[in-house]
């Protein structure tokens, strides 16, 4: 194992030599990376590290088989026809005891059709979904008395005020009124609510409103928690929040959850495992760790001109046709050796002069989705 | 195998990716009998979620639809200061101020209402109710509830104000208790099962506003003068007989059998009305 010298390295002091060990050691190496820590992640909150929680090993639900097609839809004066569409196409998933489990993917994946499937909202054609031992496609009512849903809308919540739309979803779990009140008030402690508890949730910022949501999904504890995009519009003191609450449930009771995300930082800090979706399939189910080993093999180069690339020199007329630009930037997927070949042409020679910037990244979970074959070129969200 | 050592290409053809401990004969794989099902959490009985949801609609109608309220008591005045040129006295002034009065709730129950329900279902709002365990009459009930009492002082203000403008008295203007919830509850369930059926949230409101309309033209309008076939659609309409009842009471020795007969009718009206719309709930909350 090989360290290279090399020169500007921008980005973490291991980071290049991490490259290296993946690359000798090839697939099948522990999960721990060599180099330490990712450093894109170090600011934001691992919920994995925190506790000394393991995993219960029992599967809270279960999905065998899982299949939707929407029908196609005959064209009329005014819209054009549509295809049948495979939503969900044969998936299986095991959801472990106390996990924070993805579902990652681009819009129109497939992942809200999923998940309404999961909650007993929309019945699949096909497949079986078992949640804590209740069968919910025969008996979807069931899947009200065990999850959480939190969905992306809250036009059912809107007009009401922070305090009674948490209080009222408790007493729709089935509290009585002085639990629901009392449960009301810790969640909105928890979450800081409390100085906008009096006012309607039309009246509050996007990122509030969320949390607002959220904490009416928190009222009445549940084994299982659905979030879909929870965090969207959120500022990171209120995610900061979320996942602490969220937290403090697992290591508490074990509560599991079952997160829709397409925001690639969050799913990287925060789950533990994760399935790509990709058209309907399930396209790779692992830790996202795990995930990034199956590209190890690539490293992504992003080089920032400083006004045009000089296409004079050769090296870089010939590194043209393989890259993806966006303005001044040029973003190279390539394997390390390939990629320390370029980083020194780049910084040693004539083309020194017209580069602004350069970064080596490890893998992220949008390189794992697009090298897995993600149909959909169009990537996920790093917000 | 220690984790630390690169492992070389030969070792790696030995590893079994099942970790030993759950291979048949292990310790967990004894395990493998299918698992008790978890407890449920509690279903939410009707009574409680109704009172939940009614209390919620109620401080929703405070928030957003006072000035609505407002609206809707100044189009029943409207209508009966107009009615005032047309209309002296006797049996007529009593259906214009009947009419009037419960064209108010009219306004509130049915065309709020349905508006509501078409633009909670297109926006997916009926799946955070599908995801709680409570019962889809108590939803629609309670939002059904909450709307007809908005519309208490608003039908009250309209009522004092048509007896004052006609002369008619006002002794026995207590039967609205009764009027109020029973026609509220035969409009609201009218209301309710438009604004689910509808297809599409424009529908919902047009409807809302036709059945406002035919509350209006159906109600307050005198029966005598209509050809037969309009007779016939103001016998179907739900709050008819709320109106003929509250009418009767306006005369000097109501015949109060006849009163009583119209309330029960307009109670088993409302009943199947709200039947009805809890049928449309289901059907339109449950895919």
């Amino acid at each position: 194992m090989t360290r290279g010298a090399c020169p500007g390295r921008p980005h973490g002091p291991g980071l290049w030599g991490f490259v290296l060990v993946w690359r000798d050691c090839g697939f099948g190496v522990p999960r721990e990376p060599a180099g330490g820590r990712d450093p894109v992640g170090s600011s934001l909150v691992n919920t994995r590290a925190a506790q000394g929680f393991r995993h219960g090993g029992d599967v809270v639900c279960a999905v065998r088989g899982l299949t939707k097609t929407y029908p196609a839809v005959r064209g009329r004066r005014g819209s054009p026809a549509t295809p049948e569409v495979r939503a969900t196409d044969d998936v299986e998933l095991d959801i472990r005891r106390g996990e924070i489990f993805g579902l990652l993917g681009p819009n129109g994946a497939g992942k809200s059709t999923l998940v309404r499937q999961l909650t007993g909202l929309m019945r699949p054609d096909r497949g079986s979904v078992g949640i804590l031992g209740h069968d919910i496609v025969r008996h979807p009512e069931r899947a009200a008395r065990i999850l959480a849903y939190l969905g992306q809308e809250s036009s059912a919540l809107d007009e009401l005020t922070v305090s009674l739309a948490a209080e009222t979803t408790g007493r729709l779990r089935g509290l009585d009124a002085r639990r629901a009140r009392a449960e009301r008030d810790d969640v909105l402690d928890e979450l800081g609510l409390a100085p906008i508890a009096g006012r309607p949730l039309k009246k509050l910022s996007g990122g509030q409103r969320r949390l607002a949501c959220f904490a009416a999904a928190l009222v009445g504890e549940r084994p299982l928690l659905v979030l879909d995009e929870p965090t969207t519009g959120m500022d990171p003191v209120a995610r900061r929040a979320v996942w602490s609450a969220v937290d403090r449930r697992r290591a508490e009771r074990g509560t599991t959850v079952l997160l829709v995300t397409h925001n690639v930082i969050e799913a990287e800090t925060v789950l533990d495992r994760v399935a790509v979706l990709d058209r309907g399939r399930v396209i790779a189910c692992d830790s996202p760790a795990g995930l990034k080993e199956r590209v190890a093999g690539e490293v992504r180069v992003d080089l920032v001109w400083r006004e045009a690339a000089p296409l004079h020199v050769p090296e870089v007329a010939a590194l043209r046709d393989r890259t993806v630009e966006s303005g001044r930037r040029w973003t190279l997927r390539l394997a390390p050796e390939e990629a320390r070949t370029v980083v020194a042409t780049v910084t040693g020679g004539a083309a020194f002069a017209a580069l602004d910037d350069f970064t080596l990244t490890t893998p992220s979970l949008e390189d794992v989705y697009l090298a897995l074959g993600g149909a959909v070129r169009q990537g996920l969200v790093k917000a | 195998m220690d984790p630390g050592d690169p492992p070389s290409e030969g070792k790696q053809h030995d590893v079994s990716v099942v970790p030993a401990d759950v291979v048949p004969g292990g310790v967990l794989a004894a395990d493998e009998a299918a698992p008790e099902p978890a407890a449920l959490g509690p279903r939410a009985r009707l009574w409680p979620s109704l009172g939940a949801v009614y209390r919620a609609q109620l401080s929703r109608a405070r928030v957003a639809r006072i000035p609505l309220l407002f609206v809707a008591t100044f189009q029943s005045v409207g209508i009966m200061i107009l009615m005032r040129g047309v209309v002296d006295g006797g049996g007529e002034a009593q259906a214009v101020v009947a009419g009037s009065a419960v064209l108010v709730v009219a306004f509130v129950a049915l065309n709020l209402l349905a508006q509501y329900f078409g633009q909670l279902r297109a926006s997916g709002g009926l799946d955070h109710y599908a995801t709680l365990p409570v019962p889809p009459a108590a939803v629609v009930l309670g939002a059904a509830g909450a709307y007809a009492s908005f519309t208490v002082p608003g039908t009250v203000v309209t009522a004092v104000f048509g007896c004052v403008l006609f002369g008619l008295p006002l002794a026995n203007l207590w039967i609205l208790v009764a009027v109020i919830p029973l026609a509220g509850a035969a409009l609201a369930g009218l209301g309710a099962a438009l604004g689910l059926l509808a297809p599409r949230p424009e529908l919902a409101t047009l409807l809302g506003q036709l059945g406002m309309s035919a509350a209006l033209l159906l109600g307050v309008l005198p029966p005598e003068r209509m050809p037969e076939a309009v007779r016939l659609a103001r016998d179907l309409l739900p709050s008819t007989y709320g109106v003929e009842a509250f009418a009767r009471t306006f005369g000097a020795h109501p015949d109060w059998p006849r009163v009583l007969a119209d309330l029960a009718v307009c109670g088993v009206v409302g009943g199947i009305s709200l039947a009805v719309a809890a049928w449309a709930y289901r059907r339109a909350a449950v895919r």
